[in-house]
């Protein structure tokens, strides 16, 4: 079996190798430093385990396991994110808090062997994923990989998005992206301030638009400055309209 | 007008009259003073009156009719005068009342400020104390975990960095007379802190600190750097894996005492934003909670710096 380590601080890193030396069935293939090196590592060694902190640099632990398919088993470790440790116990999936004991790490690495070293199932990693999405840092960003690579996307920069069969497609000024999310997803994390659900298949971002008009009975359009045209259907538009303040 | 009575007879009346008033008035602010009639019930204050100016009239008609029996001429004038009596008596009654119930209003709303005034004092003070004593969690939780795993493998070093997180410790723990420290003693303490940050990220995090001559002295609100520093290897450490300096330098501008604090930060992953950031944003508060400004802390950015300015006045 084969783990690998995901953790920003060494020190970090060197107790679970110490821990993980009971356990000589259990192989560690990788030590990373970040989301980034994560995922490479993963793809190159195919672990079965990974214990995975959250704060680290470049993208956190959720945004890498989004970027993930299939992804492995994981343990997460972490410090402290209450947002992180309420999803975690909705989800049944374990975790440690460091610092952590010897037994209490033993007792994760029990459970992993006894459930069959299953992987997160997709579902599973979906929705713990949608429900750690409330904390802070979700919100600000998109992380996506385009062609191999991973991209960060700043909300700031997003124009709209546009629902496209299981994914959304992300509309900025240097490109589209694809995310493997939900509409409901988006509108649930963004700022209802800045970005509305004019239509069933669209959110648009505020900041974006220069003018809005009819196009249909009972339904408008809104120019992006982009020059986009995005539709806005009635309950849409009602919803534009608040949020404008017109 | 003259009516033709007599000087004796005049002064009776109005004697007789007027200190019946004047008790009137006494016994209207003893009875306002236990019950002050509330907005609704103004009706109160003209039943009142007027209860006691007719009681008053009647009196005085009672004493004075007793008193000059023998004054034919002014006793029929005292029961003609009976309505203009009243008039005046319910006015100078219901004037009494009106202005005892604003005396004690204007007592209560002040004794309202006042309450109000100590309550923000002390909402003030302890949103002070509890800014500065504001320790983020990850910091500590991740440094016992890094001493947890310094005890296996270096027990020495694990030895020390307990050491020094006691250290600091303590000294977000001092009271509130110390509030005001000088930046060399600011400085000590942020040292602490940084001494258990190196230990966490090893090699990758160096600093720079670089004290103007004569600024050591400047006094300070104590605490305010660490949250700074911590925001800024937040920005600089969390985001990237190189290793960073993080700079700061301190001098006197005017009458201020000025901090820079420089980190490096990685605009492809984060984009640090003003206000943003809870340490940030609490020291905004501190600041304004102790100089009533809102101007002495800036953030901007310079290429991949980013760099944060406080500016602290010296009060002399």
């Amino acid at each position: 079996m084969k783990a690998i380590i995901i953790d920003d601080e060494p020190l970090a890193r060197s107790i679970v190798i110490e821990y993980l030396q009971s356990y000589p069935e259990i192989e560690l293939a990788a030590e990373c430093n970040d989301g980034f090196e994560g995922i490479k590592a993963i793809q190159q060694y195919q672990p079965d385990l990974i214990f995975l902190d959250i704060q680290m640099p470049k993208i956190n632990g959720f945004e890498m396991l989004e970027l993930l398919e299939p992804a492995p088993g994981v343990i997460f470790t972490t410090a402290y994110d209450e947002y992180a440790i309420k999803a975690f116990e909705s989800h049944a999936v374990d975790y440690l808090l460091k610092p952590f004991s010897k037994d209490r790490f033993d007792k994760a690495i029990q459970k992993w062997l006894m459930t069959g070293n299953t992987r997160l199932e997709k579902t599973g990693t979906q929705s713990l994923l949608e429900s750690a999405a409330q904390s802070p840092a979700q919100n600000q960003r998109v992380v996506v990989k385009i062609a191999g690579k991973i991209k960060i996307i700043q909300v700031e920069e997003i124009h709209f998005l546009e629902a496209a069969d299981d994914y959304v497609k992300i509309h900025t000024k240097d490109g589209t992206y694809l995310k493997n999310k939900t509409m409901g997803y988006f509108e649930q994390v963004f700022n209802s301030q800045y970005f509305v659900r004019t239509h069933r298949s669209y959110i648009v971002n505020i900041q974006e638009i220069t003018r809005i008009e009819p196009y249909e009975k009972e339904s408008w359009v809104v120019i992006l400055k982009s020059g986009a045209q995005v539709p806005v259907s009635k309950t849409g538009h009602a919803k534009l309209k608040t949020v404008l303040g017109l | 007008m003259k009516f033709g009575f007599s000087a004796t007879v005049a002064t009776l009346d109005s004697v007789v009259t007027n200190v019946q008033l004047l008790g009137d008035c006494w016994l209207v602010s003893i009875i306002l003073k236990y019950y002050i009639p509330q907005k609704e019930s103004y009706w109160y204050i003209l039943i009142v009156s007027l209860g006691l100016s007719a009681l008053t009239l009647v009196n005085a008609k009672f004493i004075l009719t007793g008193a000059l029996s023998n004054q034919h001429q002014y006793l029929t004038f005292l029961s003609n005068s009976w309505p203009i009596r009243l008039g005046i008596n319910f006015l100078l009654v219901c004037c009494m009342m009106v202005l005892t119930v604003l005396w004690y209003r204007v007592e209560e709303v002040q004794e309202d400020h006042k309450r109000k005034a100590d309550t923000e004092r002390l909402s003030r003070e302890a949103e002070l104390y509890k800014l500065r004593h504001q320790l983020q969690p990850h910091f500590l939780f991740n440094s016992l975990n890094s001493i947890s795993a310094l005890v296996g493998s270096r027990p020495e070093l694990a030895r020390k960095m307990i050491q020094q997180l006691s250290d600091f410790l303590r000294g977000t723990l001092k009271k509130d007379d110390q509030q005001w420290v000088s930046l060399s003693e600011e400085l000590l303490n942020l040292e602490l802190y940084l001494e258990i940050e190196k230990v966490r990220f090893g090699h990758r995090l160096s600093t720079a600190i670089n004290v103007e001559e004569g600024s050591g002295n400047m006094k300070m609100p104590s605490m305010l750097l660490q949250p700074i520093v911590e925001n800024a290897i937040k920005f600089g450490l969390y985001n990237t894996t190189e290793d960073i300096t993080i700079r700061l330098l301190a001098n006197s501008y005017e009458n201020y005492l000025q901090i820079i604090i420089q980190n490096p930060f990685d605009g492809e992953t984060s984009y640090p934003k003003q206000g943003t950031g809870f340490g940030l944003s609490s020291i905004q508060r501190r600041l304004y909670l102790i100089f009533s400004r809102a101007d002495l802390l800036e953030t901007r950015m310079d290429g991949n710096l980013f760099i944060t300015t406080v500016k602290i006045p010296q009060l002399i």
